[in-house]
């Protein structure tokens, strides 16, 4: 089977993350975000995966290599050299996608849940159609598109985008299957998925919605991101237990890597993620946070809802808080008290940032 | 033989110290470790021949002073009493109210000083100026220098540059006079209450001419009227009279001196005081023990203070009386005072910590300092207005007396009233 993952171009909103590395390969809880989704798909039975990306990587190119040695699949990259929409890169693909008669998987870059492809498969060939979108109930559907479709059968009627009175609270969870037949819906030009072809395929009854199950979370910006990691931590709670950290100094949940160093009377959690190599000085507090790779935390400072990104050094006694999201390489001096606070790759911090600001 | 008068106030005055003024008379707030007018009798008590320092104020008698006075006595062997005023009087009326006290046992010539000023204290040079300076019956002001800006907050001194008479005076100019300036420290000879006299005398006459015995308001105001007869004040009545009658002299130094009206001045008066420690009490600057707390630059600490060996302390911090002080604590440009208590991993940063308060583990309390311009040499500490454009302007966290900070929250450029037990983070605000 195949599928085709939607990464798009510059991850512009998760920077500062994002101008070291490319979004597919910012760690999510200790794993690059794509490869959250490529595992899951290889465990439903997928050997052929397809990158539709917008902005080449060197970075992104080498890294797939080694992943389908490690994984013994195959991974292709298909570049848009200019935007084609949401719909355009599958056109693009096509060659790809038709060569066999079996469906395939379509998925948006920035989706993190308990993926449910085996389900997908299984709903789709019951139904027998051309597409199924999966979709996640949310709290306040008026910020997405909405999804009405009939309960039993799960045949959509009709999309709603941002709807200003309450239609429905089910929206697009970014996941979909597709026979390789709609291909024959999509041009070659820039396309938008939601509003030009799903609205044909439900009028004509080849589009069904599978509800998803579990937590769901589109993680393309910081606060999100973090969101994204409680609930994740949590449902490993639920599924694998043992990886997560306990023991005294650790509360909730926390995922370390096994190379991190943990000093004396720290303590960490609930909701955080540790990388590999970071070290964590003595006395050291941290909450709902994720500490990237080769991070330093220095004696008794003290964290909240922040991004500490990779090989980061945090000074003796600061106070970081409220989505401060470090980019690579940045210094915070001893002692400073850093809200909300968008640090640029590079920087050395020398002065509080009292509220929320960029700095470059 | 010389005496030397401490102007002490009382409790109206001082409103810029709050909250801290409501647990303790102002002049007895420690500064560098010590009561604020303990730096001002410990000059005094240096000068050969200083009979007795006199204290007046117009505060009610009281234990914390009654003890402060006996104590200092015991100290320093100098003779201390304190002179309340009914009322008060005024910077000129309170020692002509006292001039019989001072002038008893016949004083050559007596030092008057504010209390509410951190200085040198260059008492001896005074002595040694006036010698040179007009006759044996002129009255010195000390002065230094302020930057042309700031000097409209202050009593301008123009002097006459060769023989240093005072030509001109002004108390808070609106307009630019001179950057010489009234450091509030005087030495005077018996002659100034000739002086003072004289204004009494002026003042009463003016009630006389004013005052119509049939009139009924008149008759309410009479009350008040030998009150506002003896209501003088040394800078506005006094020394603009004797400005350029070859009676007043200004001794410029160019040595440490601050005002102290508000919490921000006491922590920038403790840096200036604890530097001059050096010279004067090196035991009372802290080093680091074996196995003790690391110390940076000055610190003071009370011997019964218990400091946690992985703490850091310092620059400029004044640790008072049984404070705990838990590991991992920062505390930096701070005065603790008695009884506080800082749990594991705290950070304190340009705050003072009240009496019997304590702040949670990781928690932050910081404030934002007020210090002169370093690159000012004669820049002053503003005198700072809590509110400016309607916000309130940041400036030292100040934490009242039994004020409960919880863990891990940020207390920021606030000021929290005594007895409050907060449960969140504050920033920018008054807690009342």
């Amino acid at each position: 089977m195949k599928a085709l993952i939607l990464v798009g171009g510059y991850g512009t909103r998760l920077r500062p993350l994002t101008l070291s590395v490319p979004k597919p390969l910012v760690e999510f809880c200790n794993k690059p975000i794509l490869l959250h989704q490529v595992e899951a798909l290889v465990k439903a039975g997928v050997r052929h995966v397809i990158l539709a990306v917008s902005y080449m990587s060197e970075l992104l190119e080498r890294e797939m290599r080694a992943q389908e040695q490690r994984l013994g699949i195959k991974i292709s990259l298909s570049h848009e050299k200019e935007p084609l929409g949401t719909a355009g890169p599958l056109a693009l693909a096509r060659e790809l996608l038709t060569d066999s008669e079996e469906p395939f998987f379509v998925l948006n870059s920035d989706v993190i849940c308990d993926f449910p492809f085996e389900d997908m498969l299984k709903f789709h060939k019951n139904h027998g159609k051309e597409g199924t979108i999966v979709v996640t109930k949310v709290e306040e559907p008026s910020k997405y598109g909405v999804v009405v479709y009939e309960a039993e059968t799960g045949r959509i009627h009709r999309f709603v985008e941002k709807p200003q009175v309450f239609v429905s609270n089910k929206i697009n969870a970014g996941m979909y299957i597709f026979c390789p037949s709609m291909l024959r819906r999509i041009q070659l030009r820039p396309t938008s998925i939601e509003k030009e072809i799903f609205p044909v395929m439900a009028e004509e009854g080849h589009l069904y919605a599978m509800e998803l199950q579990g937590f769901w979370m589109d993680i393309g910006q910081p606060k999100d991101f973090l969101t994204g990691m409680c609930m994740y931590l949590q449902s490993l709670r639920q599924h694998a237990p043992e990886r997560l950290r306990t023991g005294p100094g650790f509360l909730g949940n926390v995922l370390v890597d096994p190379t991190a160093v943990i000093g004396e009377n720290c303590t960490i959690g609930p909701n955080v993620t540790i990388g590999a190599g970071v070290v964590l000085e003595d006395g050291v507090r941290i909450k709902r946070c994720t500490v990237l790779r080769g991070a330093h935390v220095r004696s008794h400072a003290w964290l909240e809802s922040s991004i500490v990104g990779w090989r980061c050094s945090v000074g003796q006694w600061v106070r970081m808080e409220n989505v401060t999201v470090l980019g690579e390489d940045v210094i915070v001096n001893d002692e400073l008290y850093i809200n909300g606070a968008n640090v640029l790759p590079h920087k050395s911090i020398s002065d509080s940032v009292p509220e929320p600001r960029i700095i470059m | 033989m010389l005496k030397a008068v401490i102007l002490i106030g009382g409790p109206q005055k001082g409103t810029r110290f709050r909250p801290l003024s409501f647990e303790v008379p102002k002049p007895l707030f420690p500064v560098a470790g010590v009561p604020m007018l303990q730096h001002h009798i410990e000059a005094c008590s240096k000068i050969p021949n200083m009979k007795e320092v006199l204290l007046i104020g117009f505060y009610q008698p009281n234990e914390e002073l009654n003890r402060f006075i006996s104590s200092v006595q015991q100290d320093l062997k100098v003779s201390v009493r304190y002179l309340q005023e009914y009322a008060a009087l005024g910077t000129g009326g309170g020692i002509y109210h006292f001039r019989d006290q001072i002038l008893s046992g016949s004083p050559e010539a007596f030092f008057v000083m504010n209390a509410d000023v951190c200085s040198e204290f260059p008492l001896q040079d005074m002595l040694n100026f006036q010698k040179e300076h007009g006759d044996a019956h002129s009255f010195i002001i000390l002065g230094t220098t302020a930057n042309r800006t700031q000097s409209l907050n202050y009593g301008c001194i123009v002097e006459n540059d060769q023989t240093s008479e005072v030509l001109h005076y002004v108390e808070k100019p609106g307009t630019f006079v001179s950057d010489v300036i009234n450091c509030g420290i005087y030495l005077f000879t018996p002659d100034i209450f000739e002086h003072i006299g004289a204004v009494f005398q002026k003042n009463q006459k003016e009630l006389m001419y004013s005052y119509d015995r049939t009139c009924r308001v008149c008759r309410d105001e009479q009350s008040n009227g030998w009150l506002r007869a003896e209501v003088i004040r040394l800078e506005q009545d006094i020394f603009t009279t004797l400005a350029g009658q070859g009676k007043l002299y200004v001794h410029k130094t160019d040595h440490f001196w601050s005002q102290i009206k508000s919490a921000g001045s006491a922590i920038y008066a403790s840096r200036l005081y604890l530097n001059q420690y050096h010279k004067t009490h090196p035991e009372r600057l802290a080093t680091r023990r074996d196995g003790g707390a690391e110390i940076r630059g000055n610190v003071y600490i009370h011997p019964t203070a218990n400091i946690d060996p992985t703490a850091v302390l310092g620059p400029n911090v004044s640790i008072g009386t049984g404070v705990t002080i838990g590991a991992g604590v920062r505390v930096r440009e701070s005065i603790v005072l008695h009884g506080a208590t800082l749990q594991d991993h705290s950070c304190v940063l340009n705050s003072i910590v009240g009496w019997d308060s304590t702040v949670g583990k990781w928690s932050r309390v910081e404030g934002t300092p007020s210090d002169p311009n370093p690159n000012d040499p004669y820049a002053k500490i503003d005198s700072e207005t809590l509110f400016r454009d309607g916000k309130l302007t940041p400036s030292i966290t100040i934490l009242g007396c039994d004020v409960t900070i919880p863990s891990e929250v940020i207390i920021l450029n606030s000021i929290v009233l005594p007895h409050k037990d907060l449960n969140r983070s504050f920033k920018n605000q008054i807690i009342l």
